[in-house]
């Protein structure tokens, strides 16, 4: 296609011509590459991450690659919302990843019930060297129907209420360690001119922590558990109504910072509300440490950085001392992935992953492995303290999000939306939650 | 001069491009349009997570999806978008363009500046506006100025028009570029006429301007109305369909029940109402505005 410039003989229609047949051959080979077989890489082993957890993942795959010259595995990676609408397609052709990146929890199930990813029981009894060394809260995520499909690969992030000290002096408010406190304190923000949590409402997500916390203090990791298990009528268990009410308490009382249904958190506007000092607390994950020191680099040497766990509620049956957020993230190996695939990339989870550089890079950033020796190799007292909290945690709620099915999780973010905003009352939002069950 | 153009198709003519250069495009067409959505149509009819076969469960998803109220506060949503969008888009567009049709350098250097946002892509602008209009950090915070720190995103009375109004920022340039193109053709001397009349310069305006341009505006207003039907990415980024339902527009409905939700079934449903809704506007309005006869307005000029 060189020197195309028209010329006589050449007419522009031919050109156009030209132009269409190449695009229509374009566009049938890539086509035809959707629909081709095989396998996906010359060895034969390929890895799928998201950029989250790309920091350990990469040079952990590098020096497999490096020692292992004929075994190769093939890494990508892409950003989370992207990487959820290609797993969805890829996972279940021939093109889907040896190593397949998962949150546990739903999707993890979904896969198994497909039949889409192998199951890791037998083949682990033999690395117990390796499964001993993980938490066993943060494991179970990667288990249905007690056999093990999938195994934590990614740092733990509880959440955890987090509070700006200044802010706290400032108002004359202890950090609350019930929900009466929490309450109680809200006039008190109010009268020194701050709001007394922020909330990222706007991303939606930052909804659920709320629920997830009071439903777990109320009534025990068991409410949920019913819920997952798809029993009738769970979501109208009296703790799930209860919780409702308190969530239209706290924001019929002012609680929540003004306009907090259009504050996003995923640009950490939340945050910023509170590391500014214009909100005395935020309730988020143990991630957003890492963005304070981008709003303010002083803000935890300065000794304003609070965080405890979430209040407890009085007479709830819950243990204070239960967390939720994100207990991993997990890898599988795809059911498409030859005995000899698998049992490579099996070698490559239980040798590299959670090896001392892989911690040590993952320690490094701030962040919490979920190892059972956790407490004596992170760094920093947020970590230390946080660290503690996840070994001592008697449970650990995975977020309900992962834990649900794509359905029940789509139309629980919309229901959590309209309680909050108050468009719908706590029965309301149990009556349609009960719609989704087994879906 | 009229009859002989409207009645060319029929004429033989030497240099008629040949019937198989349609071949390419229709090829195209069918592969990439009506292929998708044949199999769209068939799929509305099965059961489909994306992660096994899919299952035939005959009319389930339409009977579940016409009777779910969710539907029609979609479909009620894309209605109100479709006509304030026209409303608020068609009258600053015909101002715009006419008056950066206009020869003088000035206006040469305003339409630039008037064009600016066709370059930004959708999401670019939607995440401008989000940080603008964000209660805390926005515009009004920034300006001090307390009327325009609303919770613009999160008040499900106010978020639609703030979607309706992103979307204008975002399309009126595009409409703008059509009228100025369609203004520059008017023969100047049907205003030199009118001005010997006496005509002022409001009635030129009514009496030629906006007649000249009728084939623009109905141009226009197809692909606003037609284009308003599809929304998502401006929507999707501002507000991914809240807060609640309040600007679950229809496609957005069926992105989040077929990506969100993994019911691709109960989304073709809503892909097949979409495309049928599209076609009946864009024919209504081709049919009611005389687009089809393509009457020249010249007459007489």
């Amino acid at each position: 296609m060189k020197n195309s410039a028209p010329t006589r003989t050449s007419p522009r229609k031919r050109a156009v011509l030209r132009a269409s047949v190449l695009g229509l051959v374009a566009a049938l080979s890539v086509g035809l590459a959707a629909c081709s077989t095989g396998p996906s890489s010359s060895s034969g082993l390929s890895a799928w991450s998201t950029t989250a957890d790309r920091p350990y993942v990469e040079p952990s795959i590098k020096d497999w690659n490096s020692a292992h010259p004929d075994d190769q595995i093939k890494d990508n990676y892409f950003g989370t919302n992207d990487f959820k609408d290609k797993i969805r397609t890829a996972v279940s052709s021939d093109q889907a990843p040896t190593l397949v990146y998962n949150w546990g929890g739903g999707t993890l199930k979904s896969y198994v019930k497909a039949g889409l990813v192998r199951d890791l029981t037998s083949d682990l009894s033999g690395k117990t060297d390796w499964t001993q060394k993980i938490v066993p809260s943060v494991a179970q995520a990667g288990v249905v129907d007690s056999k093990t499909y999938a195994v934590p690969m990614s740092a733990t992030a509880p959440v955890v209420l987090y509070f700006n000290k200044d802010v706290l002096k400032k108002a004359g408010v202890e950090a609350p360690q019930t929900w009466d406190e929490l309450i109680a304190s809200i006039p008190k923000f109010k009268a020194a001119g701050v709001a007394p949590i922020s909330l990222g409402g706007g991303s939606k997500w930052p909804y659920l922590m709320w629920i997830e916390y009071l439903v777990d203090r109320i009534g025990g990791p068991e409410v949920f558990q019913n819920i997952v298990d798809n029993k009738p009528d769970a979501w109208s268990d009296p703790a799930v109504i209860k919780a409702g009410e308190m969530i239209r308490q706290l924001v019929d009382a002012g609680g929540f910072a003004d306009g907090y249904a259009s504050v996003s958190a995923d640009t950490n506007a939340d945050l910023a509300l509170m590391v500014t000092g214009r909100a005395g607390m935020l309730l988020q994950g143990s991630w957003a440490y890492s963005g304070i020191k981008d709003i303010d680099p002083k803000f935890e040497s300065d000794g304003k950085l609070g965080y405890a766990a979430f209040p407890a509620v009085d007479g709830g049956k819950g243990d204070p001392k239960s967390l939720a957020g994100n207990p991993s993230v997990y890898w599988s190996i795809s059911a498409k992935a030859t005995d000899a695939q698998a049992k490579k990339a099996l070698d490559y989870i239980t040798s590299d992953v959670w090896n001392d550089s892989y911690v040590k890079t993952m320690t490094d950033a701030g962040n919490i492995p979920p190892l059972t020796d956790a407490a004596t190799k992170v760094k920093g007292d947020f970590a230390t303290t946080l660290s503690d909290m996840v070994s001592e945690a008697p449970s650990f709620q995975q977020s309900w999000d992962l834990a649900l099915s794509p359905a029940a999780s789509a139309a629980l973010w919309t229901q959590l939306d309209l309680l909050f905003g108050g468009t719908s009352t706590p029965k309301q939002f149990s009556d349609n939650m009960n719609k989704t069950l087994g879906k | 001069m009229t009859k002989t153009r409207n009645g060319g198709a029929g004429v033989e003519n030497a240099s008629a491009p040949s019937t198989w250069l349609v071949a390419p495009a229709l090829i195209l067409f069918l592969v990439f349009a009506i292929i998708p959505l044949a199999v769209a149509l068939g799929l509305s009819f099965t059961s489909w997570d994306g992660l096994t076969a899919p299952v035939f469960n005959g009319v389930a998803n339409w009977i579940r999806k016409l009777g779910d109220p969710v539907t029609y506060n979609a479909l009620w949503l894309s209605f109100q978008v479709i006509i304030f969008s026209w409303i608020v888009q068609t009258p600053i567009s015909l101002l715009i363009g006419v008056f950066t049709a206009g020869k003088q350098r000035y206006r040469a250097v305003l339409s630039a500046l008037y064009f600016l946002p066709l370059i930004l892509s959708s999401a670019a602008i939607a995440i401008a506006f989000k940080a603008l209009l964000d209660p805390n950090y926005g515009l009004g915070q920034s300006l001090g100025i307390p009327l325009l720190s609303q919770d613009w995103l999160g008040n499900p009375h106010l978020v639609l028009y703030v979607v309706i109004f992103v979307i204008a920022w975002q399309f009126i340039p595009f409409h703008s570029l059509l009228y100025q193109a369609g203004a520059r053709q008017i023969p100047p001397s049907l205003y030199e006429a009118a001005q010997l009349d006496g005509a002022g310069r409001v009635r030129q305006f009514f009496s030629i301007t906006v007649p000249q341009l009728k084939n623009t505006i109905v141009t226009s207003s197809t692909l606003m109305v037609v284009g308003s039907l599809t929304y998502f990415d401006i929507v999707y980024v501002l507000t991914q369909g809240g807060p609640g339902y309040a600007t679950r527009l229809l496609p957005l409905d069926m992105y989040l029940t077929g990506f969100t939700a993994s019911d691709l079934g109960g989304a073709s449903v809503l892909a097949v109402l979409l495309v049928v809704i599209g076609l009946l506007l864009a024919l209504a309005l081709t049919k009611f505005s005389g687009f089809n006869r393509m009457n020249s307005q010249q007459e007489g000029a």
